[in-house]
């Protein structure tokens, strides 16, 4: 009886060791559309510090894994713990004010506000209330000079005052990266940070990402394999929504069901484009 | 300076002005009441962008609780118009509970749904005087001194309140709860994946909304000394909605010109009696809700950002030019 005990103490201090080192757990996370599986039980142990990328074919379930980590959807099966604690009924704006920001596949800036007021109502988040209608331009004003700092890490000072509808295309990805971080998350989640750039942005993006993950944990969905070979320290490979392989670039690039799905993948694309 | 200033400054003058140059001070309060019911609507569904077709309820029962208060139980005129503005939240804040979850045409639906409630309910209790409602509404005193029987000296508090109101809109407009507004507007998932609880700011707008547009009802009944069922009946929603339209919805200046417009628009139909036009005699004062609505499609077809936004979007468009050094 009392041996159990002390055994059972000593597995629960050592899975507490590993949970340390652990921002991020999901386990069996699931989730069906009206009968179809898009995630269909996936474990995910994202570690503090890392950048960790989430890659896999088209429609593999990634910006879905996305919407159920940060409880964009809910998930239909299936536990999410942060920093050991359950958040799995959390809602998404109190996970964001835990340190889980997401940024979006699509758009993740608001087109008529300036670049600077972008950047403002990131950093003004703690400071505003829905009851404080009336006033707080003074507590605001005092974050102008963390504004400035923000605008000039990811040189957006020439184009502070554009709206932000109005930059160019790789000038909003960064835009959407400095609100993010802006915001100083334990943990930000980047849907396809690089989609649509070209080279020279790309690589201007993934200088950016690896100064500003110094500190934090990155989980990242991407498709430029370059990049991801360049600064992810973990890769998890998904496909119809499970996952089938896991580790660094090296041990992941070479799984053969990675190879098969990304290979199947293209081999398929080509036969429908004559 | 602020345009919350700007704004201030130049509708003062205006409604200072207005009286001298010889208009009426009763049409001139009528204005301002439905001027400060189309700001009220505008903070709401202006800037956060969800309609509602429910403020007549806001409206009307202002004017209703505020004629009761001044008339039945004898209130003093300032607090008969601030159980005005009570009214309007705590309503707001029911009618606003139920519905700020929905998006979109769900939104609008469950806004009206429930100031149709609203208006049975006013039809069948006691304290609205059903058909004939509340009649010969007594305007009291300011602070128990001034008489306000002079429609001179009510135009006045008129005045001050409805300018105090409006300037308080564009002021919260301005503080950073304004600029949560805005972003909420523009992209709310981006909004909420930033920490902020999107529902709580869109409802604390909508209680602010009603609670002004409460306010509003609760002047008009004031300076008509008349509250009755035309005042909670949805075509008040529709009226409330061309003004903006009109106007131009999200705009400071919009609303207001738009409210002035349709007031006087009214006024003037309802005089003109008979017409006879070719071989057809049409009588207007019974064709208002024909030509309203002839202007509200004009409106929605020709320009469809109103009179105020389409002026902002011609001014923004001679800068874009003078930048780019030549023409579109
Ligand atoms: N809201 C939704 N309703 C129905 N199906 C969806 C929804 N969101 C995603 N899906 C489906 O789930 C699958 C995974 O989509 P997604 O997570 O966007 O893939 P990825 O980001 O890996 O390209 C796709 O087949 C997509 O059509
Ligand atoms: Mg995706």
């Amino acid at each position: 009886m009392l041996d159990r005990n002390a055994s059972a103490l000593a597995l629960d201090s050592a899975t507490a060791a590993a949970r340390a080192d652990t921002v991020l757990e999901a386990r069996g996370l699931k989730k069906e559309f009206h009968g179809f599986v898009a995630v269909a039980g996936v474990d995910l142990s994202v570690r503090r510090g890392s950048i960790h990328a989430l890659i896999g074919p088209n429609g593999a379930g990634k910006t879905t894994v996305f919407n159920l980590l940060t409880r964009f959807i809910a998930p239909t099966a299936g536990r999410i713990n942060f920093e050991g604690e359950d958040i799995t009924s959390e809602l998404p704006a109190a996970l964001a004010r835990r340190g889980i920001v997401r940024s979006f596949q699509i758009s993740a800036i608001f087109p008529h506000l300036s670049v600077h007021e972008n950047i403002r109502i990131a950093l003004q988040q703690r400071i505003v209330s829905p009851l404080r209608f009336w006033g707080g331009g003074e507590a605001v004003s005092k974050l102008e000079p963390r504004t400035s700092d923000v605008l000039e890490q990811f040189e957006l000072e020439n184009v502070a005052h554009l709206r932000a509808g109005e930059l160019a295309y790789g000038q909003k990805r960064t835009l959407e990266l400095a609100t993010t971080v802006a915001t100083d998350p334990k943990l930000m989640l980047l849907d396809e940070p690089t989609q649509g750039l070209g080279h020279e942005d790309v690589d201007r993006i993934t200088d950016l990402i690896k100064r500003v993950a110094a500190g934090r944990t990155v989980l990242m969905v991407e498709h430029n394999m370059r990049m991801v070979a360049r600064i992810a320290d973990r890769i998890s490979v998904l496909r119809r929504g499970e996952k089938i392989a896991e580790g660094s670039y090296d041990e992941v690039s070479v799984d053969p069901q990675v190879v098969e799905a990304y290979l199947g993948s293209r081999a398929r694309r080509r036969e429908q484009t004559p | 300076m602020r345009q919350s200033s700007v704004l201030l400054v130049g509708l003062a003058i205006a409604g200072v002005v207005a009286p001298l140059s010889g208009l009426y001070p009763l049409f001139l309060m009528k204005c301002l009441a439905f001027a400060l019911f189309a700001a009220a609507f505008n903070f709401f569904t202006g800037y956060v962008g969800l309609l509602s077709i429910g403020h007549a309820a806001f409206f009307g029962m202002g004017a209703y609780v505020t004629g009761h208060a001044a008339k039945i139980w004898g209130f003093p005129t300032e607090l008969a118009l601030a159980t005005s503005l009570g009214a309007g939240a705590v309503l707001g804040l029911v009618i606003g509970g139920m519905a700020i979850r929905r998006q979109g045409i769900y939104f609008a639906m469950i806004t009206l749904a429930m100031a149709q409630m609203i208006y049975f309910f006013c039809v069948q209790a006691p304290f609205t005087g059903a058909e004939d409602g509340l009649q010969r509404i007594p305007r009291g005193t300011l602070l128990g001194v001034f008489d306000l029987g002079n429609d001179m000296a009510l135009y006045g508090v008129v005045l001050v309140l409805a300018l105090a109101a409006v300037w308080a809109l564009q002021r919260i407009m301005e503080a950073p709860f304004g600029h949560v507004l805005l972003a909420i507007r523009d992209n709310e998932a981006r909004a909420i994946s930033l920490g902020y609880d999107v529902k709580s700011y869109k409802l604390a707008a909508f209680v602010l909304s009603a609670a002004v547009a409460g306010l509003a009802g609760g002047l008009k009944a004031l300076t008509l000394g008349l509250a009755s069922l035309p005042d909670v009946h949805w075509t008040q929603s529709g009226a409330v909605i061309l003004m903006c339209l009109l106007g131009g919805l999200g705009t400071p200046l919009g609303p207001i010109i738009g409210a002035i417009l349709v007031v006087t628009l009214e006024g003037k139909l309802a005089s003109m009696g008979a017409v006879q036009i070719g071989p057809l005699a049409i009588d207007f004062s019974t064709k208002v809700p024909i030509v309203i609505g002839l202007i509200f499609m004009c409106c929605v077809l020709l320009f469809r950002k109103g009179i105020v936004g389409e002026f902002i979007a011609a001014v923004e468009r001679q800068s874009a030019q003078r930048r780019n050094g030549r023409p579109a």
